[in-house]
């Protein structure tokens, strides 16, 4: 039983890095892009492949598409059925995962150096001729009901859904990438066929691999891997415009304990302020038990389990979010105390022991998150996500260390906006009304 | 596909150890202290560990959640600490650290650059036996936990089910208490109970550090030496003889209706053996018997109820053979729309029955061994799992030996074993049998 999820926490770890990680960025001769870190210690490789775009490019009306499609990569491919896929798969004890955000298909694979060459011609055959069998389709499309019925009435899903709608309204990032009941039971395979030319191209791809394999071998791998991906997918949407209005909208759901996300604008990580407002979060809610947020609400007044803050840096859309659980007849006290909080930061700002505190933690904890060929590999594509150059991780921790105790509360006046901070809360919260509808 | 409703549940399910012997240095301080070093020197990181050898089934009665309650309350002040000072000083070294619990173990960890491996020891020796509570941490905190449960078990149906499903199937011993608490004993919650608790099962005696990452033995062990090597041994510390089960003699079942229920799913359950000293021969062919009816797209159940007779939507298999007293076999269908809780039921039944009559299918099993090759491959990659893998084996009852011997003896088992192991686990006397679903809505 953990003490405290740091769900959020992780939300930074594609950035920091080991000072000493020796990544090489590469180019295929059939001109795809990569970083490498060679690591010959244990035989084995992960290889990380994002697709950006994700179930943001479900067509309209298609909403899960990506999804689902994304769902049925590893249930059949070439000549394999879905049972005969996994089969194969576990004969070589390799292990592919296949994920959809709203931002990117996922593909992380993990399989032995002694096979290599079997679980890739496998991995292959997923990504460019996935069959969609028709039998598979009803069945991972029930699976997919299941869950979109399940999550209808799950409180903490009820609140995300409600807080994106609010927020992103008719933008995909408005609505569940599951699709609704109706939605995805309409689905057929010739939408699926579509999503997956529209998400898995080779013009929105990012790479990175670790482990036991040389340059050169990296190269004939990812060429035979990828090369056959059409070169250009569906265009990707444009940017949100997050609604904010402040206030608070309540969902009614019974259940003993409430649930509350909340907002106000974000920020963009090319913004010149960026880092200050970075440390200024970690030190509002970023930063497990000595944060403010933590201090005051669960610390001091024993309102919830966990409150967090967070920079919420999508494609389309930054917004600065939060998230709190309480009883419902002490909610309304965890909301007035974060709302306390958010101003008492913006109008006294941050002290200069709270800033060095904040600054030696981040600076740090960078060097301890390249602890193992996987999670390099996911950082490492992760940078090239964000348009990262590899010099970032020499660089990272001086920009940390570059934020004055002036930046800092600048920042916290200019940005930090509690008339805009939107509360969504899901439950039967005593003492809050709704002020959204 | 994963299936999100049962996320919870895959906490249950087993990961294969890995082969690593030549990373592991163990040794014994004079005070009874083990001490296991698991050496990875890629990254500048160290992951510090300290174990007891006390969990919630070893609370006593009335007082559910207090081994959890504890927990929390050694994040407050010691003599020479302030309350939060413990993690602020992790933080402003850069590190992080938190603190787990279950029923056979407590545990509490940081991660942080190597160099501060002797101040994160200085700082647990110093908890291990030197905290400061009052009145006032415990009410807060004690509201903590309240909310902790509300978001973890009130707010979730699947929670609930689970708490009464293995009140059910254990009769007497404390694996049927939850390890958060009840609710209602959790109210009541004192210092004083915690602070039993504390005297009675923290001490060097009772205790395991695990230090994983860039570190040499040598250095652990004068680092050891100094800060928990002196605190002395507790001599009254208690026999870990807590309540065992009698003969199970009848079926349960048992139904739990919710309105927030989605989605309605079945959990049967059969009391099993665990991983004893050893004597792991019974418990790897548990593991095996459960990969091959539940785990996975190739495994038996899905075969049946998903690809052929399409019954369900999701279906699962666990067992976990780390436990000090007997443990659970578990199963987990998750009927397709229009198929009742019962026909599901009888489904599972059926591939059980069946599984009984035809036996083990050789590729099938040659798959799954191929898998736990090289599962130990994958996990010299990730060295915090190693150190909570010999933490959980040390608190509940096996020795590194045993840990070591592990996926030889998976290798060894037959399909003759699994067959003696299956035909001794389906016994409907030691089973329940759980619905969970909505309310009927009456006309």
């Amino acid at each position: 039983m953990i003490r405290v999820l740091f769900a959020f926490v992780l939300f930074f770890a594609a950035l920091p890095a080991r000072a000493d990680v020796d990544i090489k960025e590469m180019t295929t001769p059939g001109g795809i892009q990569t970083w490498l870190v060679e690591d010959h210690s244990i035989p084995f490789v992960v290889l990380e492949l994002r697709f950006r775009g994700g179930a943001s490019l479900d067509a309209p009306g298609k909403r899960g598409a990506t999804n689902l499609m994304t769902a049925l990569l590893e249930e059949g491919a070439g000549n394999l059925d879905s049972r005969a896929f996994a089969r194969a798969t576990e004969s070589l004890a390799a292990s592919f995962s296949y994920d959809v955000s709203n931002d990117a298909v996922s593909v992380s694979a993990r399989f032995l150096s002694e096979n290599r060459d079997e679980a890739l011609a496998l991995l292959r055959q997923s990504l460019v001729n996935p069959r969609f069998d028709e039998d598979a389709i009803e069945r991972v499309r029930a699976q997919v009901l299941s869950i979109i019925q399940s999550d209808l009435k799950d409180p903490s899903e009820i609140a995300g859904r409600a807080f994106d709608t609010l927020v992103y309204g008719e933008h995909p990032y408005g609505s569940s990438l599951n699709g609704s009941l109706e939605g995805v039971s309409a689905l057929n395979r010739d939408d699926l066929l579509a999503a997956h030319r529209a998400a898995l191209a080779r013009d929105r791809l990012y790479v990175s691999a670790v482990g036991d394999v040389t340059e050169a071998e990296l190269s004939a791998i990812l060429d035979q891997l990828l090369g056959d991906l059409p070169a250009t997918g569906a265009p990707l949407p444009p940017d949100a415009d997050p609604n904010l209005p402040g206030g608070v909208k309540v969902v009614d759901f019974p259940t003993p304990q409430s649930i509350a996300r909340f907002a106000q604008p974000g920020i963009d990580r090319d913004d010149p302020d960026f880092f200050a407002a970075f440390i200024l979060n970690h030190i509002l809610g970023g930063g497990g038990f000595e944060s403010r947020l933590m201090q005051e609400v669960r610390e001091k007044r024993g309102l919830t389990y966990g409150v967090y803050s967070y920079l919420l840096d999508r494609d389309g859309a930054q917004v600065w979010m939060g998230s709190v659980a309480s009883a419902n007849d002490r909610v309304a006290e965890a909301v007035d105390v974060i709302r306390a909080e958010w101003e008492r930061l913006r109008t006294e700002g941050v002290t200069e022991q709270e800033l060095q505190d904040a600054k030696t933690y981040l600076t740090g904890a960078y060097p301890l998150r390249f602890d193992g060929n996987g999670p390099i590999a996911n950082i490492a594509v992760g940078m090239q996500m964000e348009g990262l150059p590899i010099e970032y991780i020499a660089t990272r921790n001086d920009k940390v260390n570059a934020v004055t105790l002036e930046d800092i509360n600048r920042v916290a006046r200019e940005r930090l906006d509690p008339n805009s901070l939107t509360f969504v809360v899901v439950g039967q919260p005593e003492g809050i009304s709704g002020t959204i509808n | 596909m994963r299936f999100l409703i049962l996320a919870l549940l895959a906490g249950l399910a087993f990961a294969f150890p890995a082969r690593a012997e030549e990373q592991v240095t163990t040794f014994t301080l004079d005070n009874g202290m083990e001490v296991v070093v698991i050496e990875d020197h890629r990254a500048p990181v160290v992951v510090h560990m300290v174990w007891y050898r006390a969990g919630s089934a070893d609370e006593r009665p009335g007082v559910s959640g207090v081994a959890h309650f504890l927990e929390h309350l050694l994040f407050k002040g010691t003599k020479t600490m302030e309350p939060g000072e413990f993690s602020a000083t992790v933080a402003r070294n850069g590190g992080s650290d938190n603190a787990f619990t279950s029923y056979d173990y407590t545990a509490y960890f940081q991660r942080v650059a190597a160099d501060r491996l002797e101040l994160m020891m200085r700082m647990e020796s110093d908890r291990m036996v030197n905290i400061q509570l009052g009145e006032e941490d415990i009410a807060t905190e004690r509201d903590v936990i309240i909310e902790e449960r509300n978001q973890r078990v009130e707010n979730s149906p699947s929670a609930l089910f689970r708490e009464q499903h293995n009140a059910a199937q254990y009769l007497n011993h404390r694996y049927g208490v939850p390890i958060i608490g009840w609710q209602h004993e959790m109210y009541d919650l004192g210092l004083e109970d915690a602070l039993e608790f504390y005297r009675t099962y923290y001490s060097p005696n009772n205790a395991i550090l695990i230090v994983a990452g860039d570190v040499e033995p040598q250095e652990v062990r004068q680092l050891a030496d100094t800060y928990y090597g002196v605190i002395p041994a507790n001599p009254d510390l208690p026999e870990r003889a807590r309540p065992q089960e009698p003969r199970q003699m009848a079926e349960r079942r048992m139904t739990f209706e919710d309105p927030r229920v989605a989605q309605p799913y079945l959990s049967r359950s059969y009391l099993a053996p665990e991983r004893d000293s050893g004597a792991q021969e019974k418990a790897a062919a548990l593991t095996l018997l459960a990969e091959l009816l539940g785990g996975g797209t190739t495994s038996i159940l899905t075969e049946k109820l998903q690809f052929e007779t399409r019954k369900a939507v999701y279906t699962g298999v666990w067992y976990s053979g780390l436990s000090l007293d007997d443990t659970t076999f578990d199963l987990t269908v998750v009927p397709a729309a229009g198929v009742t809780l019962e026909d599901a039921e009888a489904a599972m039944d059926d591939v059980i029955t069946g599984f009984l009559e035809t036996g083990v299918d050789a590729e099938h099993l040659e798959r799954i061994k191929m898998q736990i090759r090289a599962s130990e491959i994958y996990a010299r990659d990730d060295v915090s799992g190693l150190a909570n893998r010999y933490g959980r084996a040390l608190t509940q009852g096996l020795t590194v030996e045993d840990v070591q011997a592990w996926p030889d003896i998976l290798e060894a088992v037959t399909e003759e074993d699994i067959m003696a192991a299956a035909r001794d686990i389906f016994s409907a006397r030691n089973s329940v049998t759980g619905y969970i679903t909505a309310p009927k809505v009456t006309q």
